[in-house]
């Protein structure tokens, strides 16, 4: 692999460059199925499964696509992995799949994915568009988990319920830390401020990372700062 | 683009349909098994609440009647009958249906009814209502769609089928009287649906032979 290497993506795709948290794209599920973690953890998952196989087979096959047609191509690809997802998470996820809904068919209609085909794997290499593919959908994945256990844990008092959708066996009801809970973090509303309070803090992180930076680099500090 | 590009674009277009199609048909053939066997299962374990107590030897999800609209059963899309059987005795029906004016959209809910006209249980099967309010209808948030066991048309009567702030019988749920109104309501209407069309319900039991295989 070229640089940069697997761990800078990596940073790229969780940090950076966070398909949710600084490109804003796929809103639409992060606000709507985050409601518990193991909503989250089920969307999340089958958007990365989504993303590694489509920006591999846009990798694979960019050499014969024309530029003119590119797009309904990337529909094509995108639409018949989340077809092959849909019928995987019905076959052995059933409860999962019942509680996601519609959502997972709309992974077609997540942007992120068509976007990293567009900028990313329709220009690199497979095993370099596969890792791209796999930082963004895990960053991706990763705040989907971390906005449904912030708002299950706010809303309802408890963490990890209902994880039996992934594993099978009996209804699960969690880490319960207290019964009941701030009701609006649950509602729509909550997703919007969950969403908003996490990009503030990403901000915030990095604002200070940044200070740190140019502290250490008294020369460069007064040039950059404003 | 000259003429030479179109096709090629066109054949690449076509050869990456075929190929796309392929894979999602592969998929469909290797989970088909699966996915039908957990939908057989999902239904029979969502029956489940209304069938307990009860000794039948029939299969209940081969004998559907789906009754389309417009019909006098709660709610405007197609309503599902399951007949339970002993022998060729009936034993009970099991309704699906949707109770209408629930807080956001209609609430699909399963009323089993003994042949006495006793509702052996119901449960809520899908809905849309608010978190933490409303959705404590569900059987696994609270024990409020225990109520229903055991009630008839005489008991309470008919008067008494509301939440306790109209003067009716049934509990209501803190923050939300709108959902068990619309529930204890589409409940009500199915009873009253059995009484006068039970004969109707019961009167072709599905044979080993005639059982069929109902598509959704």
């Amino acid at each position: 692999m070229t640089a940069p290497g697997f761990m800078d993506r990596l940073k790229i795709g969780l940090w950076d460059e966070n398909p949710g948290l600084v490109q804003l794209l796929g809103l639409c599920p992060v606000l709507a199925v985050t409601s518990s973690f193991v909503n989250g953890f089920g969307l999340g998952l089958a958007t990365l499964a989504v993303l590694v196989a489509s920006n591999g087979l846009v990798a694979a096959t960019r050499r014969w696509i024309v530029a003119e047609i590119r797009i309904p191509i990337y529909v094509l690809i995108i639409a018949s992995l989340v077809t092959c997802v849909e019928l995987i998470f019905k076959a052995w996820f059933p409860s999962l799949d019942r509680s996601l809904g519609i959502f997972i068919p709309l992974i077609v209609t997540n942007c992120a994915i068509v976007a990293r085909a567009e900028i990313f794997a329709s220009r690199n290499t497979v095993s370099s568009s596969l890792v791209d593919g796999f930082a963004m959908g895990l960053g991706f994945a990763l705040l989907l988990m971390a906005i449904g256990a912030f708002r299950e844990l706010l809303g309802q008092g408890t963490l990890f319920a209902r994880m039996d959708m992934l594993f099978g066996g009996e209804p699960m009801r969690g880490l319960v830390l207290t019964d009941g809970g701030w009701l609006l973090a649950v509602l729509p509303p909550g997703a919007f401020f969950t969403l908003a309070v996490a990009i503030a803090a990403k901000n915030v992180i990095d604002r200070r990372r940044r200070d740190k930076q140019l502290n250490a680099m008294p020369g460069r500090a007064q040039r950059t700062s404003k | 683009m000259n003429n030479f590009s179109i096709v090629k674009s066109g054949v690449t277009l076509a050869v990456i349909a075929a190929i796309c199609t392929s894979l999602v048909a592969l998929t469909y053939q290797s989970t088909e098994e699966r996915i039908d066997a957990n939908e057989k299962a999902w239904l029979e374990r969502s029956l489940q609440p209304a069938l307990s107590g009860l000794f039948f030897d029939s299969g209940v999800t081969e004998s559907k009647i789906v009754v389309p609209p417009p019909h006098d059963l709660p709610g405007t899309d197609a309503a599902i009958i399951y007949r339970v059987y002993a022998k060729t005795e009936p034993v009970a029906a099991l309704f699906v249906v949707s109770a209408r004016d629930g807080y956001s959209g209609p609430i699909r809910i399963l009323v089993g009814i003994e042949t006495t006209g006793m509702v052996t249980g119901v449960h809520v099967l899908e809905h849309r209502e608010t978190p933490g309010l409303g959705d404590r209808v569900e059987s696994g948030k609270s024990d409020w769609v225990k109520q229903f066991d055991g009630r008839s048309l005489v008991d309470p009567e008919t008067s008494g089928w509301r939440i306790k702030r109209d003067g009716g019988q049934f509990d209501q749920l803190t923050g939300a009287s709108v959902t068990p109104r619309a529930i204890i309501k589409a409940v009500k209407e199915t009873l009253i649906y059995f009484g006068t069309h039970r004969d109707e319900i019961f009167s072709d039991p599905p044979t080993d032979s005639a059982a069929t295989e109902d598509q959704q």
